[in-house]
């Protein structure tokens, strides 16, 4: 009898029978205790976030205004603007967003399709890029410092430089992140690809990737979300407090948000401190905006195998 | 849409070339016949000095758009390494530069300069409005703060002392301001007591001693103006009596020890090479008591105005 | 019917033969060659990392005021006091303590979201909640660390919990830099569960399993590889987050295990000493570097481990 009944030696049988006795009671208890815990775990992290924005927006948006988003910063609170800092900020997103994304793909795509686990080299490869999630960033500054501004690089004080310094930063991030989007597509969908012939690459280009992009919109999301906040690495590349003027291109000097937001913080008037709280605002504004392209994109393409 | 990665990496890219071909990147000194000064001038160093700078640059390319002038506040140190690594036209310093570790780098690279004072700076001695302590002699903050120090009870200092559980807050140890406190009070640079609460964030500490009936701490006179209400300050009696500091005893040095001066070290190559600095150096030297008073910081004596006027060459 | 039966088992390859012409391609190969670039970056990055440190590191040890012994085993870090002491276990503590704490509240909190998320809410609630997390990620760190100074020491852990903390405390730093990390364990778990094959679910519904059950029983073992990778990205960016615990934990290297008390981990020291106004090149700066190296060797180890754990456990599905 127990050869026929397929659910006999699983785990899930033992909790069927279970179910159907006098335990279905206990466990409907269960599963209620279980979805409340899960509401307010989620809740937790939403409230912690509502208070925070609850706190800065008081501040800020009173002082959020044309003026506020188009003056230059200054040592007057009533002229101070965050023009420059804004422009500069999306510069910098801009080449991380360019970096990252074809570097950490084409990493993760190396690691899960086309690397031998079995060789040490791609071993050490592997864990290499685990560590590098968590070096502080400021270390990535000292790199930055060391290599990109200065040394084989040398391009200075630039955007260019302060843009690839942010990259390495989160670059781990991506790559961990798409390695696992990859990973979670069923192997079946790409060798499907292969058995009708296609070559790797067109199955991995025009199936692997696609069911992917999800996962690896995550992990875009999550590093410039990461990025736009750094403010210790800008501040050993050479990034600037007080800046007048945007970005004339890729090799010019640059301020950006996070650092305006800091520096004012440090001051000791007190209208400094609003002024902080409305760049802040600013800045989850203008990291919505970067995010709900990157959502439209995983919403698009989230599939359920 | 059929191929939506390549259309949106393709449209970034677009967009992006487009924007980065900008203007000129400003690296070019020029001057005009009309007088206006074009080009870049790169300003880093010490976070105290810093509002100081910000304002004189903002005034100077003001009056000079062209110039693309930029603030940093990589701390004293690394305005010093940036400068001497030929980095920076001009750094901003709240203490002198190193002789045993800084001076030596600036050798390496060829890089002179000239020395400007162009501010001063107090640090005042705050407590708790609970703690009601009216002056301390240098004496009594030394056996309060020196590292051997076993004050417990702020009753302890001598006759008169208001009590209370002995509560420090002061500036990080990588701080100027700590270097310059532990060096007057006690004798040696990173000469203190260990159980203090240290942060890099003066506002921060204006908030520790506000919080705590007990607390005590030193700190950038600038950040006490701006919380007076909050706080209480302690004179200071440097041998000559109880002074309270103020802008006026800063700058005549009566509140002492506890003034120091601040300054701006220029590169004599930018100077001499990059009309657009010498420009800017002249106008700080020539605004230096407007923007410190913009800044909020102890401007300059009338005799230490001249002394800097002289030191720079001719405009 | 019959004949293209016949012609399909007379054209179609065997696998062998297919995958081996589909990567003898020679746009493959390039294709192999660019990808393999691209992972050789990182390997750049980290000699990069180590070449920036290991040279001041050397030199730190170098200097007559500094011994490897005192540095690994002593139990004060006064590096820049007049009579410095460079013992490394206070940050080591600092930055253990936070981090377990920082774990403690993020993996309940992130992975009871993500399960929420993937199993049990609406596909409307999932994609209002989602991104709200990800905007929680988005905070600047520096906001983060005010906001545990001014707002959670004094109101919630002072008014609400009632305890007896200090303005600068471990506590606040590591519950904030918990917070801090629920978004990115979250989301990454969350996108792991969500990729576990319908397939699964739908064969335990069928034997009468109930939804909790399902979820804990058969979706969480599926998506283990890409949780614990969730964990161990929120472990390695809590280990390595410098202005939350600067600025809330305060800056006094202790061995004390009270959480109450003000604390300092090896970031908190690196920030504050590299943004200051310590000459470089004197000893104290040093050891910026040498701190710094301490760091990248303590992740590497845990990163080993936890790799090893994930190969073990991974489970493929089809």
């Amino acid at each position: 009898m127990s050869a026929l009944d397929p659910a006999a030696s699983s785990p899930l049988a033992l909790d069927a029978r279970a179910t159907l006795g006098a335990a279905r009671r206990s466990v409907a208890v269960r599963d209620r205790l279980f979805v409340a815990l899960l509401l307010v775990l989620t809740s937790i992290g939403l409230i912690v976030l509502a208070a925070l924005l609850i706190d800065t927006g008081i501040d800020g948006f009173p002082k959020i205004s044309a003026d506020f988003l188009t003056s230059f910063p200054s040592a007057f609170p009533a002229k101070a603007g965050i023009e420059s800092a804004l422009v500069g900020t999306l510069w910098l997103m801009a080449v991380v967003a360019a970096v990252i994304v074809p570097l950490g793909v084409a990493t993760a795509l190396y690691l899960e399709e086309y690397a031998d686990h079995l060789k040490w080299w791609n071993r050490v490869v592997e864990v290499n890029i685990q560590n590098l999630a968590a070096v502080p960033s400021i270390v990535y500054g000292i790199l930055g410092l060391a290599f990109i501004v200065r040394g084989p690089l040398g391009l200075g004080r630039t955007v260019l430089a302060g843009g690839l310094t942010l990259s390495l930063v989160v670059l781990p991030v991506v790559i961990v992140t798409a390695r696992e989007a990859i990973r979670a597509v069923p192997p079946s969908i790409k060798e499907g690809a292969l058995a009708l012939g296609c070559t790797q690459w067109q199955a991995i280009w025009k199936q692997l990737l696609p069911a992917s992009i999800p996962g690896i919109a995550t992990g875009v999301i999550l590093s410039l979300s990461r990025a736009i906040g750094e403010t210790a690495p800008l501040i050993l590349v050479g990034a600037a407090t007080f800046v007048a003027f945007n970005p004339t291109g890729l090799d010019s000097a640059f301020t950006a948000l996070p650092l305006q937001i800091f520096s004012w913080i440090s001051q000791p008037k007190e209208e400094f401190q609003a002024l902080a709280a409305a760049a802040i605002v600013v800045l989850l504004v203008v990291l919505i905006m970067l995010n709900a392209v990157a959502i439209w994109l995983r919403n698009r393409y989230q599939k359920r195998w | 849409m059929r191929y939506p990665l390549i259309t949106v990496l393709t449209f970034g890219a677009i967009a992006f070339g487009v924007t980065a071909c900008g203007g000129d990147n400003g690296t070019t000194p020029s001057a005009d016949a009309g007088g206006a000064l074009s080009g870049a001038i790169a300003v880093d160093g010490s976070s105290t000095v810093f509002p100081f700078a910000q304002a004189a640059a903002e005034g100077f390319q003001g009056e000079n758009p062209d110039v693309r002038i930029t603030v940093g506040e990589s701390g004293t140190g690394g305005g010093f390494e940036k400068f001497c690594a030929g980095e920076t036209d001009v750094t901003d310093a709240s203490r002198p530069i190193d002789e045993k570790e800084e001076v030596p780098v600036c050798n390496k690279n060829d890089v002179e300069y000239t020395k400007i004072q162009v501010a001063n700076d107090g640090i005042s001695i705050v407590s708790n409005p609970k703690l009601k302590i009216g002056c301390l002699t240098t004496g009594q903050l030394k056996a309060l703060w020196n590292k051997d120090s076993k004050v417990s009870d702020y009753s302890d200092l001598g006759d008169g002392i208001a009590g209370g559980k002995v509560s420090l807050f002061g500036p990080g140890t990588d701080s100027g301001t700590f270097d310059f406190f532990t060096e007057t009070i006690n004798g040696h640079k990173g000469d203190t007591r260990k159980d203090f609460q240290p942060s890099e964030d003066d506002n921060v500490l204006v908030q520790g001693v506000e919080g705590d009936e007990t607390g005590l701490g030193y700190f950038g006179f600038s950040y006490y103006e701006d919380n007076a209400d909050r706080l209480n300050l302690i004179e200071v009696d440097g041998g000559d009596g109880c002074v309270a500091p103020s802008r006026a005893t800063i700058q005549d040095g009566s509140y002492k020890p506890l003034s120091r001066p601040l300054f701006m070290y220029v590169s004599n190559k930018a100077l001499a090479g990059k009309p657009q600095v010498k420009g800017f150096v002249h106008y700080v030297v020539a605004n230096a008591v407007e923007a410190a008073q913009t800044a909020q910081i102890v401007p300059l004596t009338d005799k230490q105005l001249t002394a800097a006027k002289a030191v720079l060459p001719a405009a | 019917m019959e004949a293209s039966s016949t012609s399909v088992r007379e054209v179609a390859p065997s696998a062998e033969q297919v995958l081996g012409a589909a990567q003898r391609h020679i746009g493959e190969k390039l294709i192999r060659v660019v990808l393999t670039l691209a992972a050789g970056v990182t390997i750049l990055v980290t000699l990069g990392i180590i070449a920036s440190l290991v040279g001041e590191t050397l030199a730190f040890f170098q200097d007559e005021a500094v011994t490897v012994k005192e540095f690994l085993t002593g139990d004060t870090w006064t590096p820049l006091f007049s009579e410095p002491e460079f013992g490394i276990r206070p940050l080591v503590q600092g930055t253990l303590i936070i981090s377990l704490i920082g774990l403690a509240v993020a993996i309940p909190l992130g992975l009871g979201t993500a399960i929420y998320l993937s199993e049990y809410a609406p596909r409307r609630v999932r994609q209002t909640v989602k991104p709200t997390l990800e905007l929680l990620a988005g905070v600047p760190t520096v906001v983060f660390g005010y906001f545990a100074l001014t707002f959670f020491t004094p109101k919630v852990l002072g008014d609400l919990a009632g305890l007896d903390v200090s303005v600068f405390n471990g506590l606040a730093g590591g519950i904030i830099v918990g917070i801090m990390i629920v978004p990115t364990i979250a989301s990454v778990a969350e996108d792991a569960m969500t990729a576990v094959p319908q397939g699964l679910r739908e064969g335990a519904y069928g034997v009468g399993a109930s939804r909790r059950q399902v979820s804990t029983r058969v979706v969480f073992p599926a998506a283990l590889s890409g949780i614990v990778a969730a964990i161990v990205l929120g472990a390695s960016r809590a280990v390595g987050e410098t202005m939350i615990v600067l600025i809330a934990a305060g800056q006094v290297p202790t061995t004390s295990l009270d959480p109450t008390g003000p604390m300092e981990t090896m970031t908190a020291f690196i920030g504050a000493t590299g943004k200051g106004d310590v000459p470089t090149g004197s000893t104290g700066y040093k050891a910026i570097f040498a701190v710094g190296f301490t760091l990248f060797v303590m992740t590497l180890l845990i990163n080993a481990v936890a790799i090893r754990f994930v190969r073990r456990y991974r489970q493929v599905y089809e």
